[in-house]
């Protein structure tokens, strides 16, 4: 009876220590200008997203060729419409559908997969570790949106096509940052140690290399989903991409540069839309980095 | 007569260094042709100053290198030709203990996970029963069942290695290889914890390989050292012995360099001239010849093998050949 009880003040102390790791995380966040404009702009970005049908006061795709080209704040159109009819503000929150959905699953996959690959090569060395990074190598050496293109043009177009090329072409960052910090993992003291015990190699990577990748996995992500987002707004802005009439922030951008000269507001607002998304996801990124960097918090 | 636990044979480790695409491999000869047993119950130290190769020798036997030659039988079985998996089985019976008790401690992990760990690997008992294994070795050690969901980070260095020191016991191996595991410590715990080892060895029935640089210390706990010196040992002895009337040269520099007690006691000082010369390209003949004080023609070109005197003591120096 007693070792329950010992077991459920441990158990309590942990969920509170869990807890005060996020409370003095949420204060440093509101201390910070940076971080806390970032993190409530994500934050904007996922409720508009989430409940885009309740607040978009439009429906995205239906046009109006009677309401053509309204410049904003005209006819109860807040941000005007296209050359459609179609209201810019309700695309414009329909698109931010889209852009979560590659930023986050992209980023996720692609994640996984270099991450995989970078503690196979760092782990095992050796002939794995110059196969998988010559790959890499080659792959860095073409520009990124050019090979993004490419993969797409084989593929053909659509959001699952420029997720799969986005993966595809967006692991390498991951294998190669992954491999350093593995090589730096696999030589610490407590690294040997577990191979001294006798813990299987599997279960070494598994149980004690990848708990130590972490904070550089969070780092790395949170600055790759604003890059991933664009590159779906450029492949979507080439043709690409996002086919309209669904609207994407890229294929709005396409449409409306045609009319960049007469009718500025087509092109201006998903513009902004684009670069406040990924400004927002840049600094909580870099407040994050900062956060994360225990070399940084000894200061504290 | 009396029980051999382990016995390493010509063991060599040689660390290939890359010079260049087109230029001949050099290798540093770490650890080159070192032979010695180890008695079931006994503590075997290996002194020597930094770089002779004395922590490579410990992580040799416990193959966290690979071996360049030689062979380390432990218990009758050849560990140098086990397979991965055979190895992994076999270091049931061979645990170390590490120098950094900061840096061989996982800092993700609790102290009852890290405690835990080796039995589970091992596939011994269950959940529950290692559990309280965990309980019972942490009060071994001295310290309490609160600290096992504490995280390394939270402890002092004496407690670490105190962790460390448990996390090697609780398999209750045969051998223990302890890589200078007080010298990262303050003098006062440096104390504490090589009592500690000297009671879990009593407690325990262990035998520990004691690797050092701290001559007090070896002199202290261990019962026969070998003194090495640039991958090979110069003399090995009963402790007693060694202490009492060093052979070698090299020896005899070594133990006038320990600090004396008392202010009155006289001691001969001998200082060696010149630095340890490089191992990728060690002198010819009797290595230590650079720096010897009583160095004849011979030690320049032939390398003296170990010689066993009437005590029992081996010497590898052509003086007493």
């Amino acid at each position: 009876m007693s070792q329950v009880s010992v077991g459920d003040k441990v158990y309590v102390a942990k969920v509170k220590k869990k807890e005060r790791k996020i409370v003095s995380l949420t204060k440093r966040l509101v201390k910070s200008p940076f971080g806390l404009m970032g993190f409530l702009v994500i934050l904007g970005v996922c409720i508009v997203g989430i409940f885009a049908p309740v607040i978009a006061p439009f429906n995205p795709v239906e046009t109006d060729l009677t309401k053509k080209l309204l410049a904003p704040m005209t006819g109860g159109h807040l941000l005007g419409t296209d050359q459609l009819g179609r209201d810019i503000l309700s695309r414009i929150i329909y698109g931010t559908r889209i852009s979560l959905i590659i930023g986050i699953t992209t980023v996720f996959f692609a994640g996984l997969v270099g991450t995989t690959v970078g503690v196979l090569a760092g782990y095992f060395r050796g002939w794995l570790d110059v196969v998988l990074m010559r790959i890499v190598d080659v792959q860095l050496s073409f520009p990124f949106i050019l090979l993004v293109l490419i993969i797409n043009a084989v593929l053909g177009t659509g959001l699952k096509n420029i997720m799969i090329s986005l993966i595809v072409v967006g692991w390498v960052s991951y294998a190669r940052v992954i491999r350093s910090e593995v090589l730096a993992i696999r030589e610490k003291e407590f690294i040997h140690s577990c191979f001294a015990t006798g813990v299987p190699r599997w279960e070494i990577i598994v149980k004690h290399i990848v708990p130590n990748l972490f904070t550089p996995l969070i780092v790395l992500a949170s600055l790759q989903v604003s890059t991933f987002i664009i590159a779906e707004a450029s492949v979507s802005f080439l043709g690409f991409g996002v086919q309209p009439p669904t609207p994407a922030w890229g294929n709005m951008l396409n449409e409306g540069k045609n009319f960049i000269l007469s009718s500025w507001w087509l092109i201006t607002f998903p513009g902004l839309a684009l670069v406040i998304t990924t400004l927002g996801i840049n600094l909580f990124g870099d407040w994050l980095r900062d956060e994360l960097d225990p070399e940084m918090n000894q200061n504290r | 007569m009396s029980d051999t636990l382990l016995q390493v044979k010509e063991l060599k480790k040689h660390f290939a260094i890359n010079k260049g695409l087109f230029k001949p491999k050099a290798y540093v000869k770490a650890v080159d042709d070192v032979s010695f047993s180890v008695i079931r119950g006994e503590t075997f130290g290996i002194v020597g100053e930094s770089g002779c190769g004395k922590s490579t020798t410990g992580r040799t036997i416990l193959r966290l290198n690979d071996i360049t030659s030689g062979q380390v039988i432990f218990d009758g079985e050849d560990l140098s030709k086990l397979s991965y998996e055979d190895m992994r089985k076999a270091r049931r019976k061979l645990q170390m203990v590490f120098q950094d008790p900061y840096a061989s401690l996982n800092p993700k992990k609790t102290i009852r996970q890290i405690l835990t760990e080796p039995l589970r690997v091992h596939g011994l008992f269950t959940k529950q029963e290692r559990e309280e294994k965990a309980t019972e070795i942490i009060e071994i050690v001295g310290l309490h069942v609160s600290h096992l969901d504490r995280y390394p980070h939270e402890f002092s260095g004496g407690q670490r290695q105190r962790i460390g020191i448990a996390k090697a016991v609780i398999l209750q191996p045969d051998l223990i290889i302890a890589d200078e595991p007080v010298s990262a410590l303050d003098v006062s715990i440096q104390s504490q914890v090589i009592n500690l080892l000297l009671k879990l060895q009593k407690e325990f029935n262990l035998t520990y390989i004691f690797i050092s640089h701290d001559l007090g210390v070896v002199k202290h706990i261990t019962d026969r050292v070998a003194v090495m010196y640039l991958g090979r040992i110069v003399e090995l002895a009963k402790t007693e012995d060694l202490y009492d009337k060093p052979m070698h040269p090299y020896t005899q520099a070594l133990l006038s360099a320990e600090p004396i007690r008392h202010p009155d006691e006289k001691r001969e000082r001998v200082i060696l001239k010149g630095d340890v010369p490089s191992p990728v390209n060690p002198p010819s003949g009797c290595t230590f010849h650079t720096r010897c004080v009583s160095c004849m023609e011979i030690c320049k070109t032939q390398t003296p093998s170990l010689a066993i005197m009437e005590d029992g003591r081996s010497v590898a120096c052509h003086l007493y050949n």
